[in-house]
Formats: structure tokens, sequence, C-alpha cells
């Protein structure tokens, strides 16, 4: 068609459509690859950004139907290849490119394949933090899945070499890259889990691109940490490496040092707490028993007071508690010196049967002196009683209140005892059982 | 596994000395409590270097039976 020729004026609409036609059906099937700008997802779910790179740009829209199944979100700034096919949009005179699939660039299938496989092991639970088991406190055998050769046994063995970790370790050699891997670290752990005799297992390599590691993500290696029934530490790579099996393990190590580091970390923790037990044990043990001597003392000084018991008793008291303090400080050093002497020496003699004795004697003891003494204040009461009642009838008080007086002379005082001897005008004094007179003689005789 | 048993035994000796601590037991039950400990102490602390230090490579053979043989961390596998 010759336009300038023709001279056939088009209308906008016509032209737009002419043009639409070329667009639409030479453009179908297009790949392209750009960097992602002014992206926009409106509540309608169509997502509407551009696709540029140093030259030129072009409008894209991926409706909502195709942009739900994106597994990446795109972002401002990232390159990204899609899948498309070109359109008119005629009411703004613009083209675009309808997108029907877009990855990020670079990443391609690997990626896409960690991303699938990730997603659907998690929806079927190889993830979840309630099947993870514990690392045991008390690990004796290692095993280990790595290379034989790499950085990674190098690195553990260098850890586990450290003090006296008194560890077995057996290996599993496997290739840890390229054809094959994957089948050859999932049959290592089989092996592992047929063998038994492990606590723990690390499995691991040193660090890679993310082809390297790639075994790492294979499914098969991932279910067989799934099931192995041994607690499995994963070690892959460096600290920034997450690769499937770290999902699925019961631990994550960022590195095989690290792996090595937190099994023996538990094994140093459960030694200074067994220490620390040890420690408190005798601490609390002799604290007990010196409560029991200041409770024993409180006794003793109780029952010597004056008071309470005689002499005698109290001294036979006093020697039998010496003799029981003398018999627990024996016993209570002899345990002792055994704890501090050896860790390995199970024999001891029971001291608390000599204790127990002891205990029983003392308080006979203290009872039975105080039945003794009581005793002894009844009689003396008895005796007081008895004298005191003699001692009544003889005094001349009773006398006088059967009617007799005491005449003595007056002033002087003298006992009169013969009546004849007195003189008319003498005074004398009378006393009574009550009260007393001053009387005058008037005549005296027989 | 052996696990277990030192387990256990830890834990008997920390609830012991927590009642040992809790200062009501008698004295005849303290010094029992004292001599169970230092048992159960003995036997963790046994365990613990029970383990000899060694580094062996694990082969599965063909009738499936396992073998241990010696590792040199220089070879090539």
């Amino acid at each position: 068609m010759d336009l300038f020729g023709d001279k056939r004026i088009l209308s906008v609409s016509q032209l737009t459509a002419l043009i639409k036609g070329v667009l639409e059906e030479n453009f179908e099937h297009l790949w392209v690859e750009g960097e992602i700008s002014n992206l926009a997802m409106p509540a309608s779910g169509h997502l509407y950004f551009t696709l540029k790179d140093a030259g030129a740009q072009i409008r894209c829209v991926m409706f909502r139907a195709s942009s739900r199944a994106l597994k990446f979100r795109p972002r401002d700034g990232s390159e990204f290849i899609v899948r498309g096919r070109l359109t008119v949009f005629e009411p703004r005179g613009d083209y675009q490119l309808v997108v029907e699939y877009m990855e990020p660039r670079g990443i391609g299938a690997l990626q896409l394949a960690f991303d699938q496989l990730k997603e659907r092991l998690a929806k079927e639970g190889l993830f979840d933090e309630h099947h993870k088991k514990p690392i045991p406190g008390f690990p004796q055998r290692i095993g280990i899945v790595t290379s034989a050769s790499g950085a990674a046994i190098h690195d553990i063995l260098h850890v586990l070499d450290r003090r006296f970790a008194n560890l077995e370790i057996i290996l599993r050699p496997v290739k840890v890259q390229g054809e094959g891997a994957a089948e050859e670290i999932a049959a290592a752990i089989k092996d592992f889990n047929l063998y038994r005799e492990i606590d723990v297992l690390i499995v691991g390599r040193g660090g890679g691109s993310l082809e390297d590691l790639w075994a790492f993500n294979e499914e098969v290696v991932a279910r067989a940490i799934h099931a192995s029934r041994i607690p499995i530490i994963s070690a892959v790579g460096h600290e920034v490496d997450f690769t499937i099996a770290d999902f699925v393990a019961d631990l994550r190590a960022p590195t095989p040092s690290a792996a090595a580091e937190i099994v023996i970390k538990s094994k140093e923790e459960l030694e200074s707490g067994l220490a620390s037990l040890v420690h408190r044990l005798d601490q609390a043990v002799k604290h007990r028993i010196s409560s029991y001597r200041v409770e024993y003392g409180a006794l003793v000084r109780a029952l010597k007071d004056p008071s309470m018991l005689s002499g005698h008793l109290a001294q036979r008291l006093d020697d039998l508690l010496d003799r029981l303090y003398r018999a627990m400080d024996g016993r209570i050093e002899a345990c002792f010196g055994w704890l501090s002497s050896s860790r390995n020496h199970l024999r001891l003699t029971s001291p608390t049967i000599h204790v127990e004795r002891g205990k029983e004697r003392l308080a006979s003891f203290a009872a039975r002196g105080e039945i003794a003494f009581q005793r002894l204040l009844d009689r003396k009461r008895e005796a007081v009683a008895v004298n005191s009642g003699k001692l009544q009838a003889l005094s001349p008080l009773e006398t006088l209140s059967r009617g007799y007086t005491i005449a003595s002379k007056y002033p002087d005082g003298t006992l009169v005892r013969d009546g004849r001897k007195l003189e008319p005008g003498d005074r004398l004094e009378l006393t009574f059982h009550r009260g007393g007179a001053i009387c005058l003689v008037e005549s005296s005789g027989d | 596994m052996a696990t277990e048993k030192f387990e256990t035994a830890l834990k008997k000796l920390e609830e012991l000395v927590k009642k040992l601590e809790g200062g009501e037991l008698s004295l005849d039950d303290s010094l029992k409590a004292f001599e169970e400990g230092v048992k159960l102490a003995g036997f963790c602390s046994t365990k613990l270097n029970e383990a000899e230090k060694r580094i062996e490579v694990l082969t599965r053979q063909k009738d499936g039976t396992f073998t241990r043989d010696k590792f040199h961390l220089d070879s090539e596998s």
C-alpha cells in the first residue's frame, strides 16, 4: 500500500486499527527482559508496570488471572524476564505488553525449582517445628555426612579436637555436589539410621555457589532428613546460605564448625551442671548438720539449768552429748574426705545409725533425770511437813491457848515460878494467849 | 541408650539436692539423701567420660552389615 501515493486520508481510528493489526499479529509470543518500574497493583488485582532498559521502555500489564500465580513479588528496580504479547490500546494510542508469565532474571529455573519444592514440602509439614527433635544433651557418638576431603570435615574435626572432647566420631563420606550427590547423601543418612548407635548426625558441606550447594536442595535429601530417627544438625555452606536441608533438619548450624561447637557445648554444659550439683549437695548436707548441732546445743543449755537437775545428772548428760558430737563429726569428716578425694570411690559407711542411737539415749536420759529430781523434792517436802507438826505441839504458844499465863516480875522481867516468894506490893507482868496485863500483888502464900 | 540412664540419674540428683536444700528433711534422711546423691554423681561422671575419643569411617558391606575403620584426615575418599 502506498500511503503517500494513494492520498487516502485515514481517520485516527483507522490508522490505529492498522497499527494494532500489524503489531498484534507479529508480536504474539515474546520473551523480554528489563527492569521493573512504576509498579502499581490497584484493587482490581491487575498488575501495571513499566519494563525498561537504558534506551527504551514499554508499558506492561499482567491481568489478575495471570498475576495470581506469581511466586516472586516483582519490585521496582528488579530485573525480570517476562513472556507475553503486544497489544494496542486504542483509546490512549499506546501499545503495551500483556504479560502472561514473569520470573526474576538470572535466577531462572533453579530458583523456581527451589521455591516450588520449598512450598510443596512446607505444605506437607516437613518443616514443622513440632516435628523437630531436640539435640541430645549428652552426645557420645557423632555421625557425619560430608565429603572426606572437603573443608567441612576439616573444620569439624578441628573444633572437636579442642579440649578433651570424649566423642566417637563416625564419618560416612559422600559426594557433596554434582551428579548423584543427593542420592549419596540420602543413602548415608539412611545407613546411619540402620546402624543406629549414633546420638546425633551432622550433615553438610563447605561454602559454594547455588549450583554447588544444590544437592542439599533436592527432595530425596529432604525426605531422608525428615525420616531420620537420629536428630540431624544441618551445616551447609556459609551463614547466608539456606538450603531445603536446613529447613527440614532438627537444627540448622550456619557452618560446619558451628555444628561441631553445638555438639561440644552440650557436653560442656552437662559437665559444669554436674559439678555445680555436687557442690550444692556438699553444701546442703553440711548446712543441715550444723543446724542440728545448733538445736542440740540449745537443748543442752536448757538441761544444764541448775534448778532443773542435780550436778550429777548434768555431768552425765554433758558427757553423752559430747560423745554424740564427736561421733557425728568423725563420720561427717569421713564422708567429705571421700567426696573431695575422688569421685570414683563408691564405698561409704553410714553415720546415720550411730547418730540416731545417740539421739534416743539423750532423750531418755533427760526424762529419767526429771523424774529422779521430782522424787527427791517430794521426800524433802514430806519430811518438812512431819517435823513442823511436832514442832507446833511443843511450842509454848500452844500451852497458853489452853488457858495458862506466863508471869514475870515487873519491870525486870524475871520469870516467876514460885508464888510464895512474892511480897504484897510487887508488880507482875502477865502474858496471856492473847495480850498481857500489869498487876499488883495483894497477898501470896500456898 | 546410655543417654537415657544418664539423664534419669542427673534428674534424680537434681531433685535430691533440691530436697536437701529445702531443709525439711530430718538429719537421718539428709544423710541418706547425701549418700545417694554421691552415688548418682559418681555414675554421671563416669558416663560423661566413658566415650573413647576416636574417628572412624562407616562402610556398609554388600551383605548389609557395617564396618568401622580408622579415618585419616588427609586421605582422599
